[in-house]
């Protein structure tokens, strides 16, 4: 069996397994059942940046085969569908029948099965929670190669909600029940505020942040003194049909996501350095000057980076992290420390993406709860292993986390202390997988299962 | 597992008083605490060694491993992987030998050959046969520059250098598809005990800077180095050097 390469969205740490391509439950349920000594993992289509959908030297379940919808309920907003169905396709099909899928993460080019894993969360967090509280049930192939459905009130819900956020270390989910928002449009009404410096900018998202559905801010962290931090506030709510103009009103539901151009697999190391950095920042706050009750579309809106294909590609062939982490409402201090801290360290991070979450769910592991979240790329080079270091002491300090489906390089210690509920989950794990069928690079390095 | 920014999490030492090799672990050490296996046969030094791994908050496992007793090998490195995946494995034990005596002696001649090939090629094997299984890992062997070109005043070793190299880099090869990096190490002159005494060559260098440069070759995946790197440009030169100049340079 011919080994294949594979790595994050990162393009580190690459690792090689043996790549199988089920088209069916029953062909999960064969490779679940004969894993050999390395297990098996899921994986969808690579969007975690480490090494969660990995398996050295074991077996790495490609999951986009399964991608069929059995059934969407236009009226209660029911819809069956497969694992290995991507957000976009989803969100394609299901738009004509007024339906939106209510968690949208960075990009739509995340599976159904990674969104229950990594519990993903979106610009609409504050409001609806994460991708876990919309999904009614989820069939799970489970490490004896039972098929088991499971739901958040049922008898399994420990199992449901262990395998919410569980980065596929409970077993392989092959379909899932979810219950979608109703809209009128498929666009956005959206209040854009530029703002010139970071303190102003989380005071500004402090407030009215519930009158509206979806609340970001980009900043840039490369202009330093007064105007450290300067950003974009952008706000937004579902547009009703009243408020499209003439023109786009004929087709209200439209899904507008047009892929201009795929990033070539050319470029050298060191090319995002603070020269360009600066350059996209600026680029980055010219374009969105401060304007109220715009409308926008889907990609203008909520997937800017979507309109590139494999845009990672531009760190060049060392890849790049992205560091993301949550902390409490009262350490919002952390947030400029950290950034002060960066900035130190000469890392330059040309896109960093603040909000402020809700409510948190009953996953042991899933990554948002109530709090600042921040997320910064960085390129990999000398220097950032000591500084992630300084900054993983900062933010677990502060009662932080970090977020797995980005996490790439901290120790199972950094884990153990952001996630108090890592035991409660281990215990459920291990009870659904006694013989540790289910093992992935990062549990491995996190010493998670 | 190695994670995004090159850290390692377990080491395998073979050859666990060599000098180069914990000065490698050292440098890995300061980033992140590691499991380590320190393979060699019992001594004070191999105790003094694990105390100094074990005070930077390493968890220090000895392996009793004699590089002659060939039959004990698959023994040893299955013993070596028993406490889960070795991240990076380096292979870095050796002799230096008596030139004078070891191409006129023929017992010192074929115990140097099998230190320092044949030991090393029956550990390669063994160490490749578990890293294709797990499916990723670093594998460090210390060649030497002597290897290169042979010296009147340094051939034997040379030549089973020049043996080692060989092996280690088609090994490369044979691993890259298993997601198993190989990194063969070219140093100069390093000031360590294998040396002492002797009068040092230009670009003499010290344990710590050649680690420098393998934790470097680990985290980018480099295939082949030179210690230091400027080296590589003076043996390629060295190389090609007519044999009647070469052998009245003071090298």
């Amino acid at each position: 069996m011919p080994n294949t390469s594979l790595r994050g969205w990162g393009r580190t740490a690459p690792t090689t397994a043996r790549v199988l391509a089920p088209r069916s439950a029953e062909e999960v349920v064969a490779a679940v059942t004969a894993p050999g000594p390395r297990g098996v993992i899921a994986r969808g289509l690579g969007r975690s940046y480490g090494d969660p959908a990995q398996n050295a030297g074991g077996t790495v379940l490609d999951m986009t085969g399964l991608s069929a919808i059995h059934s969407i309920d236009a009226d209660t907003g029911r819809v069956v569908v497969d694992a290995g169905m991507s957000l976009d396709t989803l969100m394609r099909r299901v738009l004509p029948f007024g339906l939106w899928l209510p968690v949208l993460p960075g990009t739509r080019q995340v599976t159904i099965g990674g969104a229950i894993g990594a519990d993903i969360h979106g610009k609409a967090h504050h409001v609806v929670g994460s991708f876990g509280n919309h999904v009614e049930s989820l069939d799970l192939v489970t490490a004896d190669g039972a098929l088991r459905t499971l739901t958040p009130d049922g008898e399994d819900a420990e199992l449901f909600w262990a395998t919410v956020g569980g980065m596929g270390l409970t077993g392989v989910v092959v379909r899932a029940v979810l219950r979608l928002h109703h809209v009128e449009t498929a666009y956005f009404t959206v209040d854009t505020e530029q703002i010139d410096n970071l303190a102003d900018l989380m005071e500004r998202q402090t407030q009215d942040d519930e009158l509206y559905a979806e609340t970001v801010s980009w900043f840039d962290a490369v202009t330093t003194g007064p105007h450290f931090g300067r950003g974009i506030l952008m706000r937004a709510n579902h547009a009703t049909l009243a408020e499209l103009p003439p023109k786009l009103r004929a087709n209200p539901l439209k899904f507008d996501a047009p892929q201009l151009l795929t990033v070539p697999d050319v470029f050298p190391p060191g090319l995002l350095n603070k020269l360009t950095g600066k350059l996209f920042s600026e680029a980055w706050y010219r374009k969105s000057p401060t304007r109220f009750g715009a409308i926008q579309n889907i990609t203008q809106f909520l997937h800017p980076l979507d309109i590139i294909g494999e845009w990672n590609r531009g760190y060049g062939p060392r890849g790049f992290l992205q560091y993301q982490f949550v902390v409490p409402l009262d350490r919002a201090d952390v947030i400029r420390t950290v950034l002060e801290r960066m900035t130190r360290a000469g890392q330059v991070s040309a896109l960093n993406v603040l909000k402020r979450f809700g409510a948190g769910n009953r996953a042991p592991l899933s990554f948002p709860k109530p709090g600042w979240t921040l997320c910064v790329d960085i390129p990999v080079g000398p220097g950032l292993n000591a500084l992630c270091n300084e900054l993983d002491a900062i933010v677990l300090d502060a009662g932080g986390r970090h977020y797995l489906a980005k996490e790439s390089r901290t120790t199972p210690e950094a884990i153990r202390r952001g996630y108090p509920r890592l035991d409660e989950w281990r215990k459920v794990r291990d009870a659904a997988d006694p013989g540790g069928v289910f093992a992935s690079d990062m549990s491995r390095r996190l010493e998670l299962a | 597992m190695i994670d995004a920014v090159g850290n390692p999490q377990s080491l395998l030492l073979l050859g666990g008083t060599s000098e180069i090799g914990l000065a490698v672990i050292e440098a890995f050490a300061s980033d992140r605490p590691l499991r380590v296996v320190l393979a060699a046969r019992p001594s004070s030094r191999l105790d003094e060694a694990q105390a100094r791994l074990e005070k930077l908050g390493c968890a220090v496992e000895q392996l009793p491993f004699d590089a002659k007793a060939l039959d004990t090998h698959p023994a040893v490195v299955g013993k070596a992987f028993a406490g889960g995946d070795v991240d990076v494995a380096i292979v870095a034990f050796g002799l230096l030998g008596d030139n004078e005596q070891a191409w006129t002696d023929v017992d010192a001649a074929v115990e140097l050959a099998q230190v320092n090939y044949t030991a090393a090629v029956s550990v390669g094997v063994l160490l490749g046969e578990r890293l294709k299984a797990q499916g990723h890992g670093a594998l460090v062997a210390l060649s030497s520059v002597a290897g290169e070109r042979a010296r009147r005043s340094n051939f034997v070793y040379g030549s089973t250098k020049a043996g080692l190299d060989a092996f280690y880099s088609g090994l490369t090869e044979a691993l890259r598809p298993f997601g198993v990096h190989v990194t063969v190490v070219r140093p100069g002159f390093v000031h360590t005990r294998m040396t002492e005494g002797l009068k040092p060559a230009p670009l003499s260098t010290t344990p710590d800077a050649v680690a420098a440069v393998v934790v470097d070759a680990v985290r980018t995946r480099k295939e082949l180095v030179w210690a230091p790197a400027p080296l590589r440009v003076v043996m390629s030169v060295l190389r090609h050097v007519p044999r009647v100049i070469f052998r009245r340079l003071p090298v």
